[in-house]
C-alpha cells in the first residue's frame, strides 16, 4: 500500500467521521419541524448538540483541507466543478452556525422564529446535497483531458445522484432521530423512538436501492461486503430502536453511515473523480496525489493529531452525557 | 456569460471582500480569547467576583464574535478550489499543507473546546473548565500560525521545487516543509498579525470600558477592564511598531517592489526619503507633488541613514528582465495610502492608550486627595496635583469609544497593502494571479458567488452589530447561584437531576 493509498482510506475516514457526527447534527436540525411541538421542545433539541455541533463541523474543513494537501487535483477539479452546490452549502453552514449562536440571545418571538426556520432549512439543503455531491462524484461527471469539469449544473441533477440526496437526507434525519432519543428524556425521547422506527424503514428502502444500483454499475465483491455491513447494521438499529436499545441501536445507525461511505469509496477506488468522457481522463490516486514527501508529512501529523482529536471530543461527549428534557431549559438567556 | 473582464477580477474582488470581511472578527477573536481566559484565571486564583463577572461579560462579546469568524472562515477554505483552481493544482503540493494542518490542529482545539466552555459552566470544575477557554486561545494561536505560514510561501516561497517531468503541467513541490514553516518571512508576520490583534482587543475593551465608566455604570469590572485594556493596548502597539519594521526590512528584501510602491518611491536613491504625501502619476512614473522627510526610508530599509533604496521604475525593469515583458506594478496609490492607513490607524490606538494610561494612573505622580478607589471611576489626572475637568475628561472617554475601531481599520488595510502590493504575482515570482483562476468556472457563477456572499455577509453584519450593542449596553451580569458554586465532579453535581443547565441555546 503506497503512501496515496493511505490518503485515500484517511479521506474515507474524515468523511466517514463528518457524516457520522454532523449527520445527527442535520437530523436534529430537521426534527425541529418534524419532531418538536412547541418551543421548549425546539431548544432541547437543539442543545442535544448545543456543545458539539461546532467540532462536528471540523470533520469537514478537515476532509477539505486534507483533500486540498494529500490530492490537490481532485480537490480543484471537485470544488471548482461543483460549483453552484458548494456556494449552497457554504451559505447554509454560514446561516446555520450564526443560528445556532444567536437564536436565544434575543427574545423577541420573530427573531427566534426566523432562526428556527434558519436551522431546519440548513439542515435539510446541506443533507440532501452532500449526497447529490457523492452521488455524481462514484457516478463519474463529465470532466476533460485537463482534468476540468465541463458539464453544467444541471447535469448534477441526475436520478442516481437526486436519489443519493435522499438517501443522505433520510439515514441523517434517521441517524437523528436515534441520537434525540439517547440524549433526551420524557415524552419527546418516546416520540422520538417511534419516529425512528417509521424513518428507519423508509431510509432502508431508499438506501438499499441507492446501493444495489452502486454495486451493479461499479461494485466488486469488497464493494458487495461493505454494502452488505450497511444493510445489516440498519436493520439492526431500526430492530434496536424498536426495542428501546438506543444505545445500540445509535452505534448501528452509525455503523451504516461508515459502512455506506466505505462502500462508496471502494467503488470509486482506484479512481477520486471518473471522467465519463473517456476513463483514461479520470482523475486517479496516482495522478491526482501530492508528491511523496508531502503525504510522508501529512501522515505524521494525522497520525499524531487524529487519535488526541478522538480522545478530547469523545471526552466532550463524556462531560455532556446528561439526558436533557424541557425542565433542563431556562427561561432566561 | 462573459463580462468584458480580466477573468481574475472578479475571482480578486470576492477574495478581497470574503477575506476583509473574516479579517475583522479574527483579530477580535484571537486576542478576547486571551483576554478572556486571563480574567477567568483571576478570578479562579483570587476569587473577586469582580473578575468573573468580567469573564461572562467579554466572554459573552468574544462568543457573538467568535461565531462570524468560524463560519465565515469555512469560505475560506474552500474558495482556493473554487475560483482559483489552477493555483490550487499548481501550489497544493504545498499551500495544503499548513491548511491541514490547521484544520487538524487548531480547528478541532478550538471548537471542541469552545463548546465546552459554553455549555460547561455547571459541567466542570473550576479549573477544567479555565483549562478550556485557554486550549481555545491556544488553538486561535495555532491557527493564526499554520495560515500565515501559507501565505508566507505566497509572500516569499522557499522550500520547494518545480517539477516540470510529472507528464500533466508542471507544479511546484515540497522540499522543505520546516524552512516553510519557520522561514523568517512567516515568523516576523506572525509576531506582527498577533500584536496587531491584540491591538484590536485592546482597544475594544477600552472603548466598551469608557462608554460605561463615563456613565459611571458598572465601576468596578470597568475599571478593570480599562486597565488591562489600557495595558494591552501599550504593549500591542508597542510590539506592532517593532514587528512592523522588522517586516518591513525583510520586505525590502524579499519584496522591493511593494515597498517601493509602499513609498510612492519612483527612481532609486541613496539616501531614499520617507514620504509624508504624494500624489503621482503612474502613467508617467512620477510623483506630482511629494512632501518627503530625507533618509528615513533608507534607515527604514536597512538600518542605516545613507543607504540605497531600488524605486519603482528600477525593480519594473529588473523584474522584465527576469521574468520576461511585462508591468510587474502593483496598484502605486492602493500600496502607499493603504501603508500610510495602516500605520496611521495603529499607531493612533497606541497614543490612546499611552494617554489613558497615564491619565488613569493609580499612584505614581497624584497627590494622595486625588487618588480612587477600586469601585470608583479613576480622575483623569493629568499633573501631579491636577485632574482634567469633567467637561474635557468626558472628552476622553468619547474619543475612546470612537476611536475603537481604529485597529480594525487598520489590520484590513494592512492585509489590502500587503496582498495588493504582491501583485500581478499571487506567489511572487513564481505564479502570476492571472494564471491562478479556475479555467471551467464561468464569470457568471463568480459574479453569482459574490453577490451572495457580499449580502449575506452585509446582513450578518448588521445582525451581529446590534446583538453586540445590546450585549454592551446591558453591562456585565449578576452572578447566580450556579456561578459561584461551579461542580466539583465532571459532568456536573447530580443532587437535582432536574436543575435547568447553567447555559442552553
Amino acid at each position: 500500500m503506497e503512501l496515496h493509498d493511505v490518503w485515500f482510506v484517511l479521506i474515507a475516514v474524515l468523511w466517514t467521521g463528518y457524516f457520522f457526527l454532523e449527520g445527527f447534527d442535520f437530523g436534529v436540525g430537521i426534527l425541529t419541524k418534524l419532531l418538536a411541538r412547541n418551543r421548549p421542545e425546539k431548544r432541547v433539541l437543539i442543545n442535544t448538540i448545543g456543545p458539539v455541533w461546532d467540532g462536528n463541523e471540523v470533520w469537514l474543513l478537515t476532509a477539505g483541507g486534507a483533500t486540498f494537501a494529500a490530492f490537490p487535483e481532485w480537490y480543484a477539479t471537485l470544488f471548482s466543478g461543483f460549483y453552484l452546490p458548494l456556494l449552497i452549502i457554504l451559505v447554509c453552514l454560514i446561516v446555520r452556525g450564526v443560528a445556532f449562536e444567536y437564536r436565544a440571545k434575543r427574545p423577541e418571538e420573530n427573531w427566534q422564529r426566523n432562526w428556527e426556520q434558519a436551522i431546519f432549512w440548513t439542515s435539510l439543503i446541506p443533507a440532501i446535497l452532500w449526497g447529490v455531491a457523492f452521488g455524481n462524484i462514484v457516478r463519474g461527471v463529465e470532466i476533460d483531458r485537463n482534468m476540468e469539469y465541463v458539464g453544467t449544473f444541471w447535469d448534477l441533477l441526475n436520478p442516481y445522484a437526486l436519489l443519493g440526496g435522499l438517501v443522505t437526507l433520510t439515514l441523517f434525519t434517521f441517524h437523528g432521530t436515534v441520537f434525540v432519543a439517547l440524549k433526551t428524556v420524557g415524552d419527546i425521547r418516546v416520540r422520538a423512538r417511534t419516529l425512528a422506527v417509521k424513518l428507519g424503514l423508509v431510509t432502508a428502502v431508499l438506501a438499499l436501492a441507492f446501493l444495489i444500483w452502486t454495486q451493479a454499475d461499479t461494485g466488486d465483491a469488497w464493494s458487495l461486503a461493505a454494502m452488505l455491513i450497511a444493510a445489516v447494521s440498519l436493520v439492526g438499529a431500526i430492530g434496536a430502536i424498536k426495542a428501546g436499545r438506543e444505545g445500540w441501536s445509535f452505534a448501528l445507525s452509525g455503523v451504516t453511515i461508515a459502512a455506506a461511505v466505505a462502500m462508496l469509496f471502494l467503488a470509486l477506488f482506484p479512481d477520486v473523480m471518473p471522467s465519463s468522457l473517456d476513463p483514461a481522463w479520470s482523475l486517479t490516486v496516482t495522478n491526482a496525489s501530492s508528491s511523496p514527501y508531502t503525504l510522508k508529512i501529512m501522515t505524521w501529523c494525522a497520525a499524531i493529531a487524529t487519535p488526541l482529536v478522538l480522545l478530547y471530543q469523545g471526552w466532550t461527549y463524556w462531560v455532556f452525557r446528561k439526558r436533557i428534557g424541557t425542565q433542563h431549559i431556562a427561561d432566561a438567556h | 456569460m462573459d463580462l468584458a473582464l480580466a477573468p481574475e477580477t472578479l475571482a480578486r474582488w470576492q477574495f478581497g471582500i470574503t477575506t476583509v470581511y473574516h479579517f475583522l472578527f479574527v483579530p477580535l477573536t484571537i486576542s478576547l480569547a486571551a483576554l478572556t481566559a486571563g480574567l477567568q484565571t483571576a478570578w479562579v486564583r483570587t476569587e473577586n467576583e469582580k473578575y468573573l463577572r468580567a469573564t461572562k461579560f467579554w466572554g459573552k462579546l468574544f462568543l457573538i464574535n467568535i461565531a462570524m469568524g468560524v463560519v465565515t472562515g469555512i469560505v475560506q477554505e474552500f474558495q482556493f478550489g473554487m475560483n482559483w483552481s489552477d493555483y490550487s493544482r499548481f501550489v497544493g503540493d504545498i499551500f495544503g499543507a499548513p491548511l491541514a494542518f490547521e484544520a487538524l490542529i487548531a480547528f478541532f482545539f478550538e471548537s471542541t473546546f469552545i463548546g465546552l466552555w459554553i455549555f460547561g459552566w455547571d459541567k466542570l470544575p473550576k479549573k477544567i473548565h479555565l483549562a478550556c477557554i485557554w486550549m481555545v486561545s491556544i488553538g486561535t494561536i495555532l491557527s493564526a500560525y499554520f495560515i500565515l505560514a501559507a501565505n508566507s510561501w505566497m509572500q516569499h516561497p522557499v522550500g520547494y521545487r518545480i517539477n516540470e517531468d510529472r507528464g500533466q503541467g508542471a507544479r511546484a513541490e515540497l522540499t522543505d516543509f520546516w524552512a516553510v514553516l519557520t522561514q523568517n518571512t512567516a515568523v516576523t508576520q506572525f509576531f506582527h498579525t498577533m500584536t496587531a490583534a491584540f491591538l484590536v482587543g485592546g482597544a475594544f475593551m477600552v472603548g466598551i470600558s469608557a462608554f460605561h465608566l463615563a456613565r459611571k455604570r458598572h465601576v468596578p469590572v470597568m475599571r478593570t477592564s480599562l486597565r488591562l485594556g489600557l495595558i494591552t493596548l501599550i504593549i500591542a502597539g508597542l510590539g506592532t511598531a517593532i514587528s512592523g519594521d522588522m517586516l518591513g526590512k525583510v520586505m525590502f528584501k524579499q519584496q522591493p517592489m511593494k515597498m517601493a510602491a509602499a513609498e510612492a518611491l519612483w527612481d532609486g536613491e541613496a539616501p531614499a526619503p520617507f514620504s509624508i504625501f504624494a500624489v503621482g502619476d503612474v502613467d508617467k512614473g512620477h510623483n506630482k507633488v511629494a512632501i518627503e522627510i530625507p533618509g528615513i526610508l533608507s534607515y527604514l530599509a536597512n538600518g542605516d541613514f545613507d543607504s540605497y533604496v531600488p524605486g519603482i521604475n528600477d525593480v519594473n525593469k529588473a523584474e522584465q528582465e527576469k521574468y520576461g515583458p511585462g508591468d510587474y506594478r502593483p496598484n502605486i496609490p492602493v500600496a502607499y495610502w493603504g501603508f500610510r492607513w495602516m500605520i496611521g490607524f495603529g499607531m493612533a490606538s497606541l497614543t490612546l492608550g499611552v494617554i489613558g494610561l497615564w491619565l488613569t494612573r493609580k499612584k505614581f505622580l497624584i497627590a494622595p486627595g486625588l487618588r480612587t478607589g477600586e469601585d470608583e471611576v479613576p480622575n483623569l489626572v493629568l499633573f501631579k496635583n491636577k485632574a482634567l475637568s469633567p467637561k474635557i475628561g468626558k472628552w476622553y472617554w468619547i474619543v475612546a469609544l470612537w476611536t475603537m475601531a481604529f485597529p480594525l481599520i487598520a489590520n484590513s488595510w494592512g492585509w489590502i497593502f500587503t496582498e495588493m502590493g504582491r501583485q500581478p504575482w499571487v506567489v511572487y515570482g513564481v505564479m502570476r494571479t492571472s494564471s491562478a483562476v479556475s479555467p471551467g468556472v464561468s464569470q457568471g457563477e463568480v459574479l453569482t458567488s459574490m453577490i451572495v456572499f457580499t449580502t449575506l455577509y452585509a446582513i450578518l453584519a448588521v445582525v451581529e452589530v446590534k446583538l453586540l450593542v445590546k450585549y454592551v449596553k446591558a453591562g456585565p451580569p449578576e452572578l447566580t447561584e450556579s456561578d459561584l458554586n461551579p461542580p466539583t465532579k465532571i459532568g456536573g453535581d447530580t443532587r437535582d437531576p432536574d436543575r435547568p443547565m447553567a447555559f442552553s441555546y
